[in-house]
Order: C-alpha cells, then structure tokens, then sequence
C-alpha cells in the first residue's frame, strides 16, 4: 500500500536531483532545466498532501506553480538568448562581473 | 493506487531526472526532462489529480518544453559551447556533500511522519469542475495576480527582445 510517504520521499529525491544540477553544472541550459525539476518536485508535493487530506486547495497552488513556472521560462529563455548574443557562451561562468 | 505502476513512474522520474544534470549536450537534457516530466503526470493522475496530470503534459512537456528545445536549437550552438571542461570531480563533490545530508535529514523528517494511508475521495476529486470551481471562489484573487503576472512577463519578453546588443 502506497502512503503520502513514499511520494513525499521521490519528490525529495526530485528536489535534490535539481539542486545538486544547479550547483555543479555550468551550462546555462542545465542550471535552467535544474531549476525546473526542483518546481515539479514541490508540485509533486502539493499534489501529494492535496491527495492526502482530500481537499484541491494544493491541486489549484500546482496549478499557479504551473503558470508562474510558465511565466518564469519564457523570461528566463530571453535572457539566455540576449546573454549568449553577448557573450558567445553557455558557460555561467564568463558572467562573474558582479563578482565581490 | 497500484504499487507497481506508482514504482515504476517514481524511478522513471528519478532516473530521468539523474539523467537531465548529467548530460553534457542540452537537448539530451532536455529531451529526458520530457521524459521526467510525462512520468510525473502519470504519477499525478495516480493521485487522482486528473486536471493536473493532464496540464503537466500540455503545458509543461508540451509548452515549456518545447519552447526551450526551440531555444536550444534557435541558439547554433557550437561544439565548444558545449563542451565547457566540467570536471566531474569538483563541483559535484561539493553539491553532493551539501544535498546528500539535508537529503537524508528531509527523509528522516518524513519518516517520522504518522503513517498517512490515502484516504478514499469521490469520482469528481480532481477533475475540472472542483478544481475549478475552487479557482473562481476561493483562489480568485491570486488567479487574477497569476494572470496579471503573465501579462508581465509578456511585456517583458516583448521588451527584452526588441533591445539590441551595440
């Protein structure tokens, strides 16, 4: 019998999946499609605890997730166009110049 | 909810999602993503969150990603662009001895957890009319923030597009 529990634990597993690809990798692209794996993995747990107390209320906060993650890629895919038109790089480390 | 189906969505998912990070070529990541992201709709409508299983692969397999792959192909890409010399050594030596404990602390947490067995809900749980009948009473305000924010951000694509670089 599958509990909350076990789906609680694959999108802890999704989670750290995305931030270990955000921390170690350095291709822009991976940093992005990282930050879009850690956004499914706190769906996958709304959804979970929505299940779990049979209420929707975390199905309708998945669903804004859902459009502000939409919002965010379409953003965020214009500044990789315009930084790589820039500098000729995927790599997130040639844009360091606000480095302390 | 089927032990079986449900294991083998979860290790889909995780294993897809493992693959995404390591690649080296960006559309190989993005490709799994894909992969990751339709497993995790099964895996919703395992959890009777139809609406949502069905807006996973519309909006975020179909959509999102498409618009991404789109971006990665429009970019033309050079080998060495790729190729950026990560070691494999370093950076990720460093994010797993930060993710691998917080990992086992978030499963400890959650272990500790009553045992919550799912409990039974009717046949309209998840579907359309609920979860939107939910979104226009409840949840109106912030539906209205959400859609105010998507106005932003095409206003601001429109506007980051039309600059150019001198």
């Amino acid at each position: 019998m599958i509990g909350m529990q076990d789906v609680l634990i694959v999108a802890a597993a999704l989670f750290f999946t995305g931030v270990v690809g955000f921390l170690s990798r350095k291709n822009l692209f991976i940093v992005f499609m990282s930050i879009e794996l850690m956004l499914n993995a706190v769906n996958l747990t709304f959804i979970t605890v929505a299940r779990g107390l049979g209420q929707v209320d975390g199905q309708v906060v998945t669903f804004m997730v859902i459009a502000v993650a939409a919002a965010e890629i379409a953003i965020g895919l214009a500044l990789v166009i315009l930084l790589f038109k820039h500098r000729e790089t995927l790599n997130v480390d040639a844009y360091q110049v606000m480095k302390g | 909810m089927s032990p079986l189906l449900f294991y083998f969505l979860a290790a889909l998912a995780v294993a897809s999602g493992l693959v995404t990070i390591t690649r080296r070529h960006p559309l190989s990541a993005a490709l799994s993503l894909v992969l990751c992201f339709i497993a995790l709709a099964g895996i919703y409508g395992l959890l009777a969150a139809r609406l949502m299983a069905i807006l996973q692969i519309l909006v975020y397999a179909g959509a999102i990603m498409a618009l991404v792959i789109f971006v990665i192909m429009l970019l033309n890409v050079r080998t060495q662009d790729i190729d950026l010399g990560e070691p494999i050594g370093g950076n990720v030596a460093g994010a797993l001895a930060l993710c691998l404990p917080l990992f086992a602390l978030v499963v400890w947490a959650i272990k500790r957890m009553p045992p919550h067995p799912f409990p039974a809900v009717g046949p309209e749980f998840g579907g359309i009319q609920e979860v939107g009948l939910m979104l226009y009473t409840r949840y109106a305000f912030p539906f209205e923030a959400v859609s105010l924010l998507l106005l932003a951000a095409l206003v601001g694509v429109v506007v980051l597009a039309k600059r150019r670089f001198t």
